[in-house]
Protein backbone atom coordinates (compact mmCIF):
# COMPACT_ATOMS: atom_id res chain seq x y z
CA UNK A 1 0.00 0.00 0.00
CA UNK A 2 2.11 3.26 -1.27
CA UNK A 3 0.84 6.57 0.11
CA UNK A 4 0.33 10.18 -1.59
CA UNK A 5 3.81 11.09 -0.75
CA UNK A 6 6.41 8.04 -0.62
CA UNK A 7 9.79 7.80 -0.35
CA UNK A 8 11.86 4.93 -1.27
CA UNK A 9 15.35 4.21 -0.24
CA UNK A 10 15.90 7.84 0.19
CA UNK A 11 20.26 8.28 -0.08
CA UNK A 12 21.47 11.79 -0.32
CA UNK A 13 26.04 12.25 0.30
CA UNK A 14 27.74 15.33 0.37
CA UNK A 15 31.20 13.96 -0.43
CA UNK A 16 31.94 10.96 2.00
CA UNK A 17 29.33 12.17 4.55
CA UNK A 18 26.08 10.93 3.95
CA UNK A 19 23.11 12.91 5.25
CA UNK A 20 20.47 10.45 4.24
CA UNK A 21 20.85 6.62 4.42
CA UNK A 22 18.28 5.33 2.71
CA UNK A 23 14.79 6.50 4.04
CA UNK A 24 11.73 4.68 3.45
CA UNK A 25 8.34 6.48 4.01
CA UNK A 26 5.04 6.56 2.92
CA UNK A 27 2.45 9.67 3.97
CA UNK A 28 -1.32 9.36 2.77
CA UNK A 29 -3.84 12.19 1.39
CA UNK A 30 -4.68 14.61 4.36
CA UNK A 31 -2.16 13.34 7.02
CA UNK A 32 0.11 15.53 9.04
CA UNK A 33 3.59 14.42 9.76
CA UNK A 34 5.99 16.06 11.98
CA UNK A 35 9.54 15.32 11.70
CA UNK A 36 11.35 15.90 14.84
CA UNK A 37 15.45 15.11 15.75
CA UNK A 38 18.35 17.34 16.61
CA UNK A 39 20.05 19.28 14.06
CA UNK A 40 22.30 17.29 11.31
CA UNK A 41 19.69 14.86 11.81
CA UNK A 42 19.24 15.60 7.70
CA UNK A 43 15.49 16.21 8.96
CA UNK A 44 15.43 19.59 6.44
CA UNK A 45 17.06 17.51 3.66
CA UNK A 46 14.69 14.83 3.89
CA UNK A 47 11.69 17.52 3.04
CA UNK A 48 14.12 19.31 0.67
CA UNK A 49 14.25 16.29 -1.51
CA UNK A 50 10.37 16.10 -1.74
CA UNK A 51 10.35 18.74 -3.93
CA UNK A 52 13.82 18.41 -5.24
CA UNK A 53 15.35 21.39 -3.60
CA UNK A 54 18.22 18.51 -3.27
CA UNK A 55 19.27 16.00 -5.44
CA UNK A 56 19.48 13.17 -4.00
CA UNK A 57 21.11 9.37 -5.89
CA UNK A 58 19.75 8.11 -9.05
CA UNK A 59 18.70 4.47 -7.11
CA UNK A 60 16.55 6.69 -4.18
CA UNK A 61 12.99 7.50 -5.40
CA UNK A 62 10.41 9.96 -4.38
CA UNK A 63 6.80 9.81 -5.53
CA UNK A 64 4.17 12.60 -5.28
CA UNK A 65 0.54 11.74 -6.68
CA UNK A 66 1.85 9.19 -8.29
CA UNK A 67 4.43 11.31 -10.03
CA UNK A 68 8.14 10.50 -9.90
CA UNK A 69 10.15 13.83 -8.56
CA UNK A 70 12.64 13.71 -11.21
CA UNK A 71 14.60 16.51 -13.19
CA UNK A 72 13.29 17.77 -15.90
CA UNK A 73 10.09 19.07 -17.75
CA UNK A 74 8.26 17.35 -15.09
CA UNK A 75 9.73 18.72 -12.22
CA UNK A 76 8.00 22.49 -12.13
CA UNK A 77 4.46 20.43 -12.63
CA UNK A 78 5.51 18.39 -9.26
CA UNK A 79 6.71 21.67 -7.58
CA UNK A 80 3.16 23.24 -8.36
CA UNK A 81 1.72 20.83 -6.41
CA UNK A 82 3.85 20.98 -3.56
CA UNK A 83 4.13 24.00 -1.50
CA UNK A 84 6.70 25.11 0.72
CA UNK A 85 7.47 27.61 3.78
CA UNK A 86 10.78 27.97 4.34
CA UNK A 87 12.67 28.90 7.95
CA UNK A 88 13.67 32.33 6.72
CA UNK A 89 10.04 33.19 5.13
CA UNK A 90 12.07 34.12 1.25
CA UNK A 91 9.24 36.42 0.43
CA UNK A 92 10.13 38.70 -2.29
CA UNK A 93 11.20 42.01 -1.01
CA UNK A 94 10.27 44.11 -4.16
CA UNK A 95 6.65 43.02 -4.43
CA UNK A 96 4.02 43.82 -2.13
CA UNK A 97 2.19 40.96 0.06
CA UNK A 98 -0.26 40.54 -2.46
CA UNK A 99 1.66 40.35 -5.72
CA UNK A 100 3.73 38.11 -3.57
CA UNK A 101 0.88 35.54 -3.08
CA UNK A 102 -0.35 36.14 -7.03
CA UNK A 103 2.95 35.96 -8.77
CA UNK A 104 3.06 32.16 -8.99
CA UNK A 105 -0.85 31.56 -9.87
CA UNK A 106 -0.38 34.24 -12.35
CA UNK A 107 2.62 32.86 -14.02
CA UNK A 108 2.46 29.16 -13.62
CA UNK A 109 -1.43 28.90 -14.14
CA UNK A 110 -2.13 31.31 -15.78
CA UNK A 111 -5.07 32.78 -13.34
CA UNK A 112 -6.31 35.73 -15.11
CA UNK A 113 -5.46 39.05 -13.01
CA UNK A 114 -9.06 39.71 -11.44
CA UNK A 115 -9.30 35.74 -10.05
CA UNK A 116 -5.52 36.08 -9.00
CA UNK A 117 -6.50 38.83 -6.64
CA UNK A 118 -9.60 37.88 -5.19
CA UNK A 119 -7.47 34.43 -4.33
CA UNK A 120 -5.12 36.28 -2.89
CA UNK A 121 -6.83 38.59 -1.04
CA UNK A 122 -9.17 35.58 0.24
CA UNK A 123 -6.17 33.56 1.35
CA UNK A 124 -4.43 36.72 3.18
CA UNK A 125 -7.35 37.47 4.95
CA UNK A 126 -7.62 33.52 6.03
CA UNK A 127 -4.19 33.81 7.55
CA UNK A 128 -5.09 37.08 9.07
CA UNK A 129 -3.19 39.76 7.30
CA UNK A 130 -5.66 41.06 4.65
CA UNK A 131 -5.07 44.62 5.83
CA UNK A 132 -1.18 44.43 4.88
CA UNK A 133 -1.75 43.73 1.35
CA UNK A 134 -0.24 46.53 -0.50
CA UNK A 135 2.76 47.03 2.19
CA UNK A 136 6.13 45.41 1.13
CA UNK A 137 7.31 41.91 3.15
CA UNK A 138 10.28 44.52 4.61
CA UNK A 139 7.41 46.39 6.58
CA UNK A 140 6.45 43.40 8.21
CA UNK A 141 6.84 41.46 11.48
CA UNK A 142 8.51 38.23 10.95
CA UNK A 143 5.46 36.31 12.01
CA UNK A 144 3.35 38.61 9.29
CA UNK A 145 5.85 37.40 6.77
CA UNK A 146 5.80 34.22 7.34
CA UNK A 147 2.29 34.16 7.23
CA UNK A 148 1.62 35.82 3.83
CA UNK A 149 4.73 32.92 2.84
CA UNK A 150 1.81 30.33 4.03
CA UNK A 151 -0.62 32.52 1.81
CA UNK A 152 1.79 32.28 -1.25
CA UNK A 153 2.06 28.59 -1.43
CA UNK A 154 -1.51 28.12 -0.76
CA UNK A 155 -2.16 29.94 -3.46
CA UNK A 156 -1.18 27.49 -5.80
CA UNK A 157 -3.97 24.98 -4.43
CA UNK A 158 -0.82 22.37 -3.63
CA UNK A 159 -1.81 18.72 -2.47
CA UNK A 160 1.06 19.25 -0.32
CA UNK A 161 2.55 21.23 1.74
CA UNK A 162 6.10 21.28 3.14
CA UNK A 163 7.08 23.18 6.38
CA UNK A 164 10.74 23.58 7.19
CA UNK A 165 11.27 24.70 10.61
CA UNK A 166 8.45 27.87 9.70
CA UNK A 167 9.29 29.05 12.93
CA UNK A 168 13.06 28.86 14.22
CA UNK A 169 13.68 32.06 13.05
CA UNK A 170 11.01 34.10 14.70
CA UNK A 171 11.35 35.93 18.05
CA UNK A 172 8.90 33.63 20.59
CA UNK A 173 5.83 35.86 20.97
CA UNK A 174 5.42 35.49 17.12
CA UNK A 175 5.41 31.68 17.17
CA UNK A 176 2.14 31.07 18.12
CA UNK A 177 0.71 33.23 15.71
CA UNK A 178 2.48 30.77 12.77
CA UNK A 179 1.35 27.83 14.37
CA UNK A 180 -2.50 28.65 14.51
CA UNK A 181 -2.25 29.49 10.86
CA UNK A 182 -0.85 26.18 10.72
CA UNK A 183 -3.25 24.19 13.02
CA UNK A 184 -6.03 25.89 11.47
CA UNK A 185 -4.45 24.66 8.07
CA UNK A 186 -4.18 20.54 9.28
CA UNK A 187 -7.73 20.79 9.67
CA UNK A 188 -8.56 21.37 5.66
CA UNK A 189 -6.98 17.98 4.75
CA UNK A 190 -4.22 19.11 3.27
CA UNK A 191 -1.35 16.79 3.69
CA UNK A 192 1.27 18.38 5.37
CA UNK A 193 5.21 17.36 6.32
CA UNK A 194 6.30 19.94 9.08
CA UNK A 195 10.01 19.69 10.57
CA UNK A 196 9.84 21.84 13.16
CA UNK A 197 11.09 22.04 17.08
CA UNK A 198 7.71 22.71 18.80
CA UNK A 199 6.80 19.73 20.46
CA UNK A 200 3.73 20.80 21.70
CA UNK A 201 2.51 21.31 18.04
CA UNK A 202 3.66 17.99 16.87
CA UNK A 203 1.81 16.00 20.01
CA UNK A 204 -1.31 18.69 19.48
CA UNK A 205 -1.93 17.99 15.72
CA UNK A 206 0.29 15.71 13.97
CA UNK A 207 -1.17 12.46 12.89
CA UNK A 208 2.28 11.25 13.30
CA UNK A 209 5.76 11.71 14.80
CA UNK A 210 9.22 10.67 13.07
CA UNK A 211 11.97 10.82 14.55
CA UNK A 212 15.19 11.14 12.77
CA UNK A 213 18.94 10.94 13.67
CA UNK A 214 21.88 10.39 11.99
CA UNK A 215 20.20 10.28 8.62
CA UNK A 216 18.07 8.03 9.62
CA UNK A 217 14.39 7.41 10.64
CA UNK A 218 14.82 6.36 14.28
CA UNK A 219 11.31 6.07 15.73
CA UNK A 220 7.87 6.35 14.22
CA UNK A 221 4.21 6.33 15.63
CA UNK A 222 1.33 8.67 16.59
CA UNK A 223 2.20 11.42 18.56
CA UNK A 224 0.91 10.03 21.71
CA UNK A 225 3.23 7.07 21.81
CA UNK A 226 6.75 8.34 20.09
CA UNK A 227 6.45 11.62 22.53
CA UNK A 228 5.12 10.19 25.85
CA UNK A 229 6.48 6.80 25.41
CA UNK A 230 9.86 6.62 22.62
CA UNK A 231 10.88 3.19 22.79
CA UNK A 232 14.31 3.65 21.27
CA UNK A 233 17.08 5.48 23.41
CA UNK A 234 18.21 7.95 21.05
CA UNK A 235 14.93 9.10 21.05
CA UNK A 236 14.41 9.47 25.27
CA UNK A 237 17.86 11.12 24.73
CA UNK A 238 16.83 13.58 22.18
CA UNK A 239 13.48 14.23 24.21
CA UNK A 240 14.77 14.85 27.31
CA UNK A 241 17.65 17.13 26.22
CA UNK A 242 14.97 19.42 24.81
CA UNK A 243 12.50 18.89 27.18
CA UNK A 244 14.40 19.94 30.06
CA UNK A 245 16.71 22.85 28.61
CA UNK B 1 49.27 87.54 -25.84
CA UNK B 2 47.91 86.80 -22.45
CA UNK B 3 46.85 84.04 -21.42
CA UNK B 4 42.91 84.81 -21.37
CA UNK B 5 43.24 85.29 -25.06
CA UNK B 6 45.15 82.11 -25.55
CA UNK B 7 42.99 79.48 -23.83
CA UNK B 8 39.62 81.25 -23.46
CA UNK B 9 39.59 83.43 -26.65
CA UNK B 10 36.02 84.26 -26.98
CA UNK B 11 36.15 85.16 -31.00
CA UNK B 12 36.99 81.22 -31.11
CA UNK B 13 35.06 79.66 -29.22
CA UNK B 14 32.34 81.76 -31.03
CA UNK B 15 33.52 80.76 -34.68
CA UNK B 16 34.21 77.48 -34.08
CA UNK B 17 30.83 76.67 -31.19
CA UNK B 18 28.72 74.68 -34.12
CA UNK B 19 32.03 72.18 -34.59
CA UNK B 20 32.34 71.61 -31.29
CA UNK B 21 28.16 70.71 -30.73
CA UNK B 22 28.26 68.62 -34.18
CA UNK B 23 30.92 66.74 -32.55
CA UNK B 24 29.41 66.67 -29.09
CA UNK B 25 26.20 65.09 -30.87
CA UNK B 26 28.31 62.31 -32.64
CA UNK B 27 29.81 61.62 -29.28
CA UNK B 28 26.22 61.46 -27.33
CA UNK B 29 25.03 58.82 -30.48
CA UNK B 30 27.88 56.88 -30.05
CA UNK B 31 28.30 56.51 -26.34
CA UNK B 32 24.49 55.83 -26.53
CA UNK B 33 24.66 53.52 -29.24
CA UNK B 34 27.73 51.63 -27.26
CA UNK B 35 26.05 51.82 -23.94
CA UNK B 36 22.42 49.71 -25.06
CA UNK B 37 24.49 47.32 -27.10
CA UNK B 38 26.90 46.72 -24.40
CA UNK B 39 24.08 46.24 -22.01
CA UNK B 40 22.61 44.06 -23.98
CA UNK B 41 26.30 42.00 -24.68
CA UNK B 42 26.73 41.67 -21.04
CA UNK B 43 23.06 40.74 -19.53
CA UNK B 44 23.46 37.89 -22.62
CA UNK B 45 27.51 36.76 -21.28
CA UNK B 46 26.31 37.47 -17.61
CA UNK B 47 23.52 34.53 -17.79
CA UNK B 48 26.35 32.16 -19.84
CA UNK B 49 28.97 32.90 -17.43
CA UNK B 50 26.37 31.40 -14.54
CA UNK B 51 24.22 29.14 -16.23
CA UNK B 52 25.10 27.96 -19.49
CA UNK B 53 27.18 24.13 -20.02
CA UNK B 54 30.07 24.33 -18.72
CA UNK B 55 32.71 24.43 -21.61
CA UNK B 56 30.39 27.78 -23.22
CA UNK B 57 30.46 28.83 -19.20
CA UNK B 58 34.50 28.60 -19.50
CA UNK B 59 34.39 30.22 -23.33
CA UNK B 60 32.67 33.48 -21.83
CA UNK B 61 34.65 33.68 -19.42
CA UNK B 62 37.35 34.30 -21.41
CA UNK B 63 35.88 36.25 -23.55
CA UNK B 64 35.15 38.78 -20.15
CA UNK B 65 38.74 38.10 -18.86
CA UNK B 66 40.20 39.08 -22.34
CA UNK B 67 38.08 42.32 -23.39
CA UNK B 68 38.34 43.62 -19.50
CA UNK B 69 42.24 43.25 -20.24
CA UNK B 70 42.98 44.70 -24.13
CA UNK B 71 43.56 48.44 -23.82
CA UNK B 72 40.12 49.67 -25.91
CA UNK B 73 42.95 52.07 -28.25
CA UNK B 74 44.28 49.35 -29.18
CA UNK B 75 41.00 46.84 -29.89
CA UNK B 76 39.80 50.41 -31.62
CA UNK B 77 43.27 50.01 -33.94
CA UNK B 78 42.74 46.33 -34.34
CA UNK B 79 39.16 46.67 -35.85
CA UNK B 80 39.80 49.98 -38.12
CA UNK B 81 42.85 49.34 -39.43
CA UNK B 82 43.28 44.94 -39.37
CA UNK B 83 40.15 43.97 -39.95
CA UNK B 84 40.64 45.45 -43.42
CA UNK B 85 42.69 43.04 -44.35
CA UNK B 86 40.96 40.32 -43.83
CA UNK B 87 38.17 42.15 -45.83
CA UNK B 88 36.29 43.54 -43.25
CA UNK B 89 35.79 47.16 -43.64
CA UNK B 90 33.75 48.90 -40.95
CA UNK B 91 32.64 52.96 -41.25
CA UNK B 92 34.66 54.78 -38.13
CA UNK B 93 31.24 54.92 -36.60
CA UNK B 94 30.95 51.36 -36.63
CA UNK B 95 34.71 50.58 -35.77
CA UNK B 96 34.31 52.65 -32.84
CA UNK B 97 30.91 51.42 -31.52
CA UNK B 98 32.33 47.69 -32.31
CA UNK B 99 35.34 48.13 -29.78
CA UNK B 100 33.56 49.63 -27.16
CA UNK B 101 30.50 47.60 -27.30
CA UNK B 102 32.89 44.61 -27.22
CA UNK B 103 34.74 46.06 -23.76
CA UNK B 104 31.72 47.54 -22.28
CA UNK B 105 30.22 44.05 -22.77
CA UNK B 106 32.48 42.23 -20.72
CA UNK B 107 32.33 45.01 -17.79
CA UNK B 108 28.53 44.71 -17.60
CA UNK B 109 28.28 41.29 -17.73
CA UNK B 110 30.33 40.83 -14.27
CA UNK B 111 28.31 43.73 -12.87
CA UNK B 112 25.64 41.81 -13.64
CA UNK B 113 26.84 38.50 -12.41
CA UNK B 114 27.97 40.20 -9.26
CA UNK B 115 24.35 41.42 -8.64
CA UNK B 116 22.83 38.34 -9.75
CA UNK B 117 24.58 36.24 -6.96
CA UNK B 118 23.98 38.98 -4.68
CA UNK B 119 20.62 37.54 -4.59
CA UNK B 120 20.08 35.35 -1.77
CA UNK B 121 19.97 31.55 -2.37
CA UNK B 122 16.17 31.37 -0.82
CA UNK B 123 14.87 33.68 -3.45
CA UNK B 124 15.65 31.06 -6.07
CA UNK B 125 14.74 28.16 -3.81
CA UNK B 126 11.30 29.93 -3.53
CA UNK B 127 10.57 30.64 -6.89
CA UNK B 128 11.51 26.80 -7.85
CA UNK B 129 9.05 25.65 -4.99
CA UNK B 130 6.30 27.71 -6.18
CA UNK B 131 7.31 26.07 -9.93
CA UNK B 132 8.57 28.84 -11.84
CA UNK B 133 10.48 28.03 -14.60
CA UNK B 134 14.26 29.46 -14.74
CA UNK B 135 12.72 32.22 -17.44
CA UNK B 136 9.95 33.31 -15.12
CA UNK B 137 12.22 33.58 -11.76
CA UNK B 138 14.70 35.48 -13.88
CA UNK B 139 12.73 37.70 -14.83
CA UNK B 140 10.18 38.10 -12.09
CA UNK B 141 12.54 37.72 -8.98
CA UNK B 142 16.09 37.95 -9.80
CA UNK B 143 16.60 40.39 -12.38
CA UNK B 144 14.04 43.00 -10.63
CA UNK B 145 16.40 42.99 -7.38
CA UNK B 146 19.66 42.87 -9.20
CA UNK B 147 18.40 45.81 -11.25
CA UNK B 148 18.67 47.84 -8.27
CA UNK B 149 22.38 46.60 -6.83
CA UNK B 150 23.87 46.95 -10.59
CA UNK B 151 22.41 50.43 -11.64
CA UNK B 152 25.15 52.56 -10.04
CA UNK B 153 27.90 50.53 -11.05
CA UNK B 154 26.23 49.98 -14.46
CA UNK B 155 26.18 53.82 -14.80
CA UNK B 156 29.60 54.14 -13.68
CA UNK B 157 30.23 51.87 -16.43
CA UNK B 158 28.26 54.17 -19.00
CA UNK B 159 30.33 57.52 -17.97
CA UNK B 160 33.52 55.17 -18.57
CA UNK B 161 32.25 54.37 -22.12
CA UNK B 162 31.16 57.96 -23.20
CA UNK B 163 34.78 58.90 -21.70
CA UNK B 164 36.58 56.31 -23.92
CA UNK B 165 34.18 57.75 -27.28
CA UNK B 166 36.96 60.17 -26.93
CA UNK B 167 39.68 57.51 -28.57
CA UNK B 168 37.56 57.12 -31.65
CA UNK B 169 38.98 60.46 -32.56
CA UNK B 170 42.30 58.28 -33.82
CA UNK B 171 39.87 56.49 -36.36
CA UNK B 172 38.84 59.67 -38.33
CA UNK B 173 35.21 59.58 -36.07
CA UNK B 174 34.06 63.41 -36.10
CA UNK B 175 33.69 63.01 -32.46
CA UNK B 176 33.77 65.80 -29.92
CA UNK B 177 37.74 65.50 -29.26
CA UNK B 178 38.11 65.21 -33.11
CA UNK B 179 36.10 68.50 -33.80
CA UNK B 180 38.46 70.50 -31.29
CA UNK B 181 41.57 69.41 -32.65
CA UNK B 182 40.81 70.52 -35.15
CA UNK B 183 38.78 73.51 -34.67
CA UNK B 184 42.04 73.80 -33.00
CA UNK B 185 44.00 73.81 -36.26
CA UNK B 186 42.16 76.03 -37.89
CA UNK B 187 41.92 78.86 -35.18
CA UNK B 188 45.61 78.18 -34.82
CA UNK B 189 44.39 78.40 -30.77
CA UNK B 190 44.32 76.20 -28.14
CA UNK B 191 40.82 77.35 -26.69
CA UNK B 192 38.63 74.78 -28.77
CA UNK B 193 39.94 72.19 -26.64
CA UNK B 194 39.07 73.73 -23.43
CA UNK B 195 35.51 74.14 -24.74
CA UNK B 196 35.51 70.23 -25.71
CA UNK B 197 36.78 69.64 -21.79
CA UNK B 198 33.73 72.22 -20.26
CA UNK B 199 31.25 70.11 -23.03
CA UNK B 200 32.43 66.77 -21.77
CA UNK B 201 32.02 68.05 -17.65
CA UNK B 202 28.93 69.57 -18.18
CA UNK B 203 27.57 66.49 -20.00
CA UNK B 204 28.91 63.75 -17.60
CA UNK B 205 29.12 66.01 -14.27
CA UNK B 206 25.50 65.18 -13.90
CA UNK B 207 25.77 61.95 -14.28
CA UNK B 208 28.49 61.50 -11.10
CA UNK B 209 26.51 63.31 -9.40
CA UNK B 210 23.41 60.84 -9.92
CA UNK B 211 25.49 57.93 -9.32
CA UNK B 212 26.86 59.44 -5.73
CA UNK B 213 23.18 59.54 -5.05
CA UNK B 214 21.74 56.54 -5.97
CA UNK B 215 24.68 54.85 -4.01
CA UNK B 216 23.90 56.46 -0.82
CA UNK B 217 19.85 56.01 -1.26
CA UNK B 218 20.28 52.26 -2.23
CA UNK B 219 23.07 51.95 0.51
CA UNK B 220 20.93 53.43 3.27
CA UNK B 221 18.16 50.78 2.27
CA UNK B 222 20.93 48.22 2.79
CA UNK B 223 19.63 46.32 0.17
Amino acid sequence: MSGFVSVRNLRKSYGSFEALRGIDLEISKGEVVCVIGPSGSGKSTLIRCINRLESFSDDSAILVGGNRVQPGRSLARVRAEVGMVFQSFNLFPHLTVRDNVMLAPRRVRRTPRDAARQQADRLLARVGIAEQADKYPGQLSGGQQQRVAIARALAMEPQVMLFDEPTSALDPEMVGEVLDVMRDLAGTGVTMIVVTHEMGFASQVADRVIFMDAGEVIETGPPGRVLSAPREPRTRNFLSAVLNH
Amino acid sequence: MDIFDTFLNMGVIARTWPLLLEGLWVTIQLGAASIVAGLVLGLGLALLRLYAVPPLRLITRFYIDIFRSIPLLVLLIIVYYALPFVGLRLSPFASAMAALTLVSGAYTAEIFRAGIEAIPKGQFEASAALGLSYPQTMRDVILPQAVKIVIPPLTNNSINVVKDTALASVVAMPDLLKQATQAQALAANPTPLIGAAVLYLAFLWPLVAMVSRMERRFGAKGT
